[in-house]
């Protein structure tokens, strides 16, 4: 596509032949009061040259610390290729050229991408992509209400690991169509589902299942899976794609597997960034795939029995289906996505296996290393992925404070999470981590425990 | 010229009702609407025993370039829908007159007639649509 610029005097001429005097005139419509002149709080613009100055000066407060924190974003190694081909010419781009078809080369990775996610979740059919881990949670329960109708409820039931900033984000979304989300008792022991507590009467629309949780824990995803759908609830899945290496695959989970998968596609290479950009991922079964929001890429032949790509199923997309569409996103993450779907072909299975085999045993070396020192203990008990919750024996903030002295981000303080689990700490380690790195921490938090102690005393 | 059997009533909306011997009113689109879709793709069905109010979504057609509601005709329950739909959905495209029926309603109280059209009727309103294309 050409760039073309325009002059004073075209725009003068463009203009005329409307009969409109000037710029402010063609736009009079939008209501002064909407018209902002100043922005308060925003400083005056600097130049190029300054603002390059502040920023690096900025990005040096952080340094380079040792990162354990995970939550939801996760740090891996990233070939340095991933990057270099995703922001070629052709592929730097978010979006699907407008005539999708004339781009095959887009079409292709996306298609491609949809391949992978589908062979990690086991599900038959993905989209194009979501915004993030989050809003595939919110679009997940639209889609369940869309598609079980035979429940009346539009009570979405939370598994209790699942993380809580996805339900505050879904509850955004999907609230103001009268869908409520309420969550599962938590056994206190294991951090999973009080099955105890669960209502045999319950009719919830969907039940939503996190694995791993929030909180580290492995959640019983069969017995959860088949007492949702014996009460005729649809089975939402969230996991992180990198435990799908080890983990059972959502489409196996109980007799008759889980409905619909999304989660945060960030881990699979794309870099850890203040607040993204990540992506979403979704798949499903075929039956539900009308429902599905977003773009879907097919593959075909042409004329010549050529093997070709076109977008399918648009007829539920809003171009079409207007305001009955089932959402009003395309292909969204389409850069991340083209980053995610080189990694995974990079590394292949077998790399991803290895990925989280070693995150998960230098998670254990960690968790071993802390759990050894007066004042460290596990808050629950049973297997983990790469990330655990721990309690202290003192208040977690000032402990992290002190950790990052030593250019150590020790992991999340859970405080403001679940306030109920008291002085816990979530902890991830990844396959970045080296033993040194690891037993660095170990000490650090040696030293950190005995000075805090030692001054309390 | 689209096909149009004489012992059916119409609706601007290119439906079609058959009034049952038992009272109930089977409703489908008509050749005019699948002609205008083009090959249908999915048929979404409402379920058996739901109420159906008058001008209320009852189905959604989906062809290869569009998707489109069926409103009811009628308030009614619905007593059948054609499932055989769900796997073959050009059979509308083929029979929308017979075998590509879509819903069986029982109607809630009496039918608005001002609101039907006789095959007479329907088939001016079609004409004058050929006018307005042409």
């Amino acid at each position: 596509m050409p760039f073309i610029p325009h002059t004073r005097k075209d725009t003068e001429e463009m203009l005329a032949v409307i009969g409109v005097p000037d710029l402010d005139t063609l736009f009079d419509e939008i209501p002064p009061e909407l018209i902002i002149d100043s922005m308060e709080g925003v400083p005056e613009a600097l130049s190029e040259m300054q603002i390059t100055r502040l920023m690096h000066k900025r990005a040096a407060i952080d340094g380079t610390p040792s990162c354990f924190i995970g939550a939801g974003a996760y740090e891996h190694h990233i070939p340095t290729v991933v990057w270099d081909i995703a922001t070629r010419g052709e592929f730097y781009s978010a979006y699907t050229p407008y005539q999708a078809e004339a781009s095959q080369g887009t079409l292709q990775t996306i298609y491609e991408y949809q391949s992978m996610i589908t062979e990690l979740t086991g599900l038959d059919v993905s989209n194009a992509s979501l915004y993030d881990g989050a809003s595939g949670l919110a679009e997940a329960s639209l889609m369940a209400v869309r598609t079980n109708r035979a429940v009346k409820s539009r009570r979405v039931m939370l598994a209790p690991g699942v993380n809580p900033i996805y339900a505050q984000v879904a509850e955004a979304i999907a609230g103001s169509q009268a869908i409520t989300f309420e969550s599962i008792a938590m056994d206190a022991k294991t951090g999973n589902v009080d099955f105890d507590s669960l209502d045999d009467n319950a009719d919830p629309v969907a039940v939503v299942i996190q694995q791993p949780s929030f909180l580290g824990t492995l959640e019983d995803v069969d017995r959860l899976t088949n007492w949702a759908v014996e009460r005729g609830a649809i089975v939402i899945a969230i996991v992180n794609p990198m435990s799908l290496a080890l983990l059972k695959a959502p489409a196996q989970w109980g007799d008759s597997g889980a409905d619909i998968a999304c989660g945060e596609g960030q881990p699979l290479g794309v870099p850890l960034s203040s607040g993204g950009p990540y992506f979403g991922f979704m798949t499903c079964k075929q039956k539900h795939v009308r429902q599905m929001p977003g773009r879907i890429v097919g593959r075909t032949t042409d004329l010549d029995d050529k093997p070709g790509y076109a977008l399918t199923l648009q007829a539920r997309e809003q171009h079409i289906r207007r305001s009955k569409a089932t959402s009003n996103i395309c292909t969204n993450q389409g850069l991340m996505v083209t980053a995610a779907t080189i990694y995974m072909s990079l590394l292949g299975f077998d790399g991803l296996v290895k990925v989280a085999s070693q995150s998960q045993r230098n998670t254990k070396r960690l968790v071993d290393g802390l759990c050894s020192l007066d004042g460290v203990q596990r808050v629950f008990e049973g297997p983990y992925f790469h990330e655990v919750a721990l309690r202290l024996d003192r208040p977690v903030a000032p402990v992290l404070a002190a950790l990052a002295a030593n250019d150590i981000l020790g992991g999340l303080d859970l405080s403001a999470y679940t306030p109920e689990l008291e002085n816990a700490l979530l902890v991830c380690v990844t396959e970045t981590k080296t033993d040194e790195d690891i037993d660095e921490y170990i000490d650090a938090m040696r030293k950190v425990l005995a000075t805090e102690s030692a001054s309390d005393s | 010229m689209s096909e149009m059997p004489g012992d059916l009533q119409y609706t601007k909306e290119h439906e079609w009702l058959r009034r049952e011997e038992d009272g109930s009113v089977t409703i489908g689109i008509t050749d005019h609407a699948q002609s205008a879709l083009g090959d249908l793709v999915y048929v979404e069905l409402p379920e058996v025993g739901q109420d159906l109010d008058v001008d209320g979504e009852m189905a959604v057609v989906e062809s290869v370039k569009a998707a489109s509601d069926v409103y009811a005709p009628i308030s009614g329950n619905v007593l059948a829908v054609n499932e055989a739909l769900a796997d073959v959905p050009e059979t509308i495209n083929t029979d929308p007159y017979g075998e590509g029926w879509i819903v069986r309603l029982q109607p809630a109280g009496e039918i608005d007639e001002s609101s039907m059209m006789s095959p007479d009727d329907y088939q001016t309103l079609l004409d004058e649509l050929d006018e307005v294309d042409d």
